[in-house]
């Protein structure tokens, strides 16, 4: 395994520049150039890929096809086959998402004294936050300020993110390291203590703080470890298919859906807290994805279909950095602490084309440019184009063994295929990575609807049309402990009515109204790979989730 | 996929799947959804740790299905879950000592040196180096050792202890973490400036500036070396 020849041939060009580019800086793009490149190569500007929403509280506005399809759908239950009068399970707070946001809510939920029960689709911390690399932003440097935090923040999303939770996103996150350094997470610290930061895209002052490349992983498992010590209860294969409101409009629950047993249980609760993540298993225009496998816009679908406002849902992260080669890596996420780390984008030719350090939307746009507007990438075995990511460059710049000390799972990850980072570039081409929106909350976690919260990569309005490398750990903690804390405190308050689903049955209504007509159901739970030829082969179609 | 097709044994049933196919995507490729045994299909989460054998052969392999590449006439068959013994305790309780460790998790004395951990680790880690370590009462080199667990449940799976190493490593790490690392002076110091309000008229007058102004203040901002 490992490169193919005219690969080789490619490299050599790399490595023929690579000495010379050493001590070289790529100018930064102008205002101007930056909107040249978004407009005319970032899948976001593309309109073939949008649909507009006829109904809901988004009528009017644009969806990104894949997304419209699941919600341009029916329940995947019947409203007339679930008993919400016997529920199975009653809570005050009920937690709907095994990821670092649902965990954060759900420690925080019962340090303030509330019952708290959390479902999840798969395990316990089976999301994104498991996977994220590269790091956690916080200001807590001399040179450093939550404001200079979020000018960085509100400029990366093009300044259309709602303030107001910027500044609870800035505001918080040195108290959230704090937390996390006292749950006993393991950053990477000097000697003395001091935190050690980086730069990521974006970033004016370094603020990323890491736990080598597992940084998500190393707040997930501390996480989960003290949500275990807690004794909260958690329902593990158990997806959330529809809320559950009450005759005032309120959320008083959820109906959730064992994947094993195929059976459908009611938990009826005094607040519910969303924390279902992201979309990427949907696979927006086509694009391959960073995502974990239970990555399907259910959160999303659930709440539009209760009534809840989404936004900024037509702008989605394309992280510059997945790998198409080889074949089995293929839309894996290459972190972008590589480029922090001094890593350039290089084109076939061995030139350098864009800053290492620009936001992620820019440099998706500019490597999708280099490939497709002036046909300089280099072509996969399977069709695929991509770039040079030049890491050999790192230990060039910060001396020999730097890649292997701050980047083990992408060396490890590598190497199983037979390829040599630390001397080898890595090919890459943008990968679906995030959703830059989702359910709109306020700066307490709250959405449109009673009752119910929102936290993490389902909650809208926080990173505008751009998120920054390092702030989805941040925001996930961040929200994840405002929105547990609030449903909390208000579980006392909760006066609840009569269980119903009628949501359910007046957007089926809507639907038809609208003249969609479709056989389509969702929330779709699971991505289906099974390819077309087996199901014609074996007849083994499967259910559609 | 225009690959090879070559033979594997899915628990026990024999399919035809391309050369180049991970064990997930060959399980997907034969009609399998897979419920339990994936999670984040990029080598972190640890939900889908595989045993394989080769047709004819004794030995006993291990992989990330998400990460290993098929090979012909493999025998496959996933651990989607394992049992595994959790202590539970106090953070804010705890003394980062070999005798705390070994008060939660006493049966890591019964480790008896036999090293099956490691050789089946996916992760090229050495459980029970790291247990030891542990045990000496170095918690630093058992937090580092650990550091890259997955949580898998390959090497509890084979112990003949019964030592559940991936809990004794999470153990480590947090009280390491807690307790024996420094703790960030200038962190501290930063969150009592926020709870006094130090930064709170920098972010209202952001909050309030209008976006023309903001756009300024932004793109001429200085940044760190």
């Amino acid at each position: 395994m490992g490169y193919l020849p005219y690969m080789k041939e490619s490299i050599k060009r790399v490595e023929a520049t690579r000495q010379q580019r050493v001590n070289e800086t790529y100018p930064r793009a102008s205002a101007e150039e930056k909107k040249d490149v978004l407009e005319n190569f970032h899948p976001d500007y593309a309109d073939a890929g949008f649909k507009e929403m006829k109904f809901g509280p988004n009528k009017g506005e644009r969806m990104p096809n894949r997304f419209a399809d699941v919600l341009e759908a029916k329940s995947v239950i019947n409203p007339d086959e679930i008993d919400l009068d016997n529920p199975d399970l009653e809570t005050d707070v009920l937690v709907i998402g095994g990821g670092g946001a649902g965990s954060a809510a759900a420690l925080l939920a019962q340090e303030n004294g509330a019952d708290v029960l959390m479902t999840t689709k798969l395990r316990h911390g089976d999301a994104n936050t498991m996977m994220a690399q590269g790091g956690i932003q916080a200001a807590d440097k001399e040179k450093d300020s939550p404001a200079r935090h979020y000018l960085d923040v509100i400029g990366g999303g093009h300044f259309d993110n709602i303030p107001e939770l910027v500044e609870a996103l800035v505001h918080d996150a040195p108290l959230v390291i704090k937390w996390l350094e006292e749950l006993g997470v393991m950053f990477d610290k000097d000697e003395d203590g001091r935190m050690q930061t980086r730069h990521g895209g974006g970033t004016s002052r370094k603020r990323m703080h890491s736990a080598k490349d597992y940084s998500g992983a190393a707040i997930m498992r501390t996480l989960r470890d003290e949500v275990r010590n807690k004794g909260i209860e958690v329902i593990e294969f158990a997806p959330a298919v529809e809320l559950i409101l009450d005759d005032k409009g309120q959320c008083a629950g959820a109906v959730l859906y064992h994947l094993e047993t195929k059976k459908y249980s009611v938990v009826k609760a005094k607040t519910t807290i969303l924390a279902t993540g992201g979309i990427g298993r949907l696979h927006i225009g086509g694009f391959a994805t960073t995502n974990h496998y239970g990555a399907t816009a259910d959160g999303l679908v659930m709440a539009y279909r209760a009534g809840a406002e989404l936004a900024f849902m037509d702008s989605l992260q394309y992280h510059p950095t997945g790998s198409v080669f080889p074949e089995q890596t293929v839309g894996l996420l290459i972190t972008e602490k590589v480029r922090g780390l001094g890593a350039q984008e290089i084109n076939d030719e061995g030139e350098e084309f864009v800053n290492p350090l620009e936001t992620r939307d820019v440099s998706a746009a500019s490597i999708i440019r280099e490939c497709e507007g002036r046909g300089k990438g280099i072509e996969t075995p399977s069709g695929l184009q991509g770039v040079w990511l030049d890491s050999p460059l790192i230990d060039l710049k910060h001396g020999e063994g730097t890649i292997e000390k701050e980047l083990p799972a992408m060396v490890r990850q590598f190497r199983r295929f037979g390829i040599d980072i630390t001397k080898e570039p890595m090919l890459v081409y943008p990968t679906l990575h995030y959703q830059n929106g989702g359910i709109l909350i306020n700066e307490e976690g709250e959405t449109g609807i009673e009752n119910l919260f929102v936290a993490g990569e389902a909650a809208g309005g926080i990173h505008g049309r751009n998120r920054l490398m390092g702030n989805s750990l941040l925001d996930i903690v961040v929200f994840g402990r405002r929105a547990g804390r609030n449903a909390a405190a208000k579980v006392g308050k909760v006066k609840q009515g009569e269980l119903n689903l009628n949501h359910v049955r007046k957007y089926h209504h809507e639907l038809e109204e609208a003249g969609i007509k479709t056989d389509r159901v969702s929330p779709q739970i699971l991505p289906d790979y099974t390819p077309e030829e087996t199901k014609k082969k074996t007849g083994l179609v499967k259910t559609a989730f | 996929m225009s690959a090879e097709l070559i033979p594997v044994y899915i628990m026990g049933k024999k399919h035809y799947v391309p050369e180049t196919a991970t064990i997930l995507n060959a399980f997907e490729y034969a009609g399998y959804q897979v419920i339990r045994g994936c999670g984040c299909r990029g080598g972190f989460c640890g939900a889908c740790a595989t045993f394989y054998r080769f047709k004819d052969d004794y030995k006993l392999h291990v992989g990330l299905a998400c990460q290993k590449v098929v090979e012909p006439n493999m025998y496959l068959t996933q651990l989607p879950f394992f049992p595994a013994n959790k202590s539970l305790y106090d953070m804010d309780a705890l003394e980062a000592t070999a005798q705390q460790i070994i008060e939660l998790y006493p049966e890591m004395m019964k480790c008896m040196g036999c090293n099956t951990c490691a050789k089946v680790c996916p992760q090229e880690l050495e459980p029970m180096e790291y247990v030891a370590a542990a045990m000496r009462g170095d918690i630093k080199a058992a937090a580092e050792k650990s550091f890259d667990c997955i949580m898998c449940g390959l090497c509890a799976s084979r112990c003949p202890g019964e030592l559940v190493q991936y809990n004794i490593g999470m153990l480590a790490r947090r009280l390491y973490s807690r307790y024996i690392a420094p703790n960030a002076q200038h962190l501290a110091s930063r969150v009592l400036e926020i709870k006094d309000g130090k930064f709170n008229d920098d972010l209202e007058e952001l909050k309030s500036m209008p976006k023309e102004k903001l756009q300024k203040v932004y793109e001429e901002r200085d940044i760190e070396e």
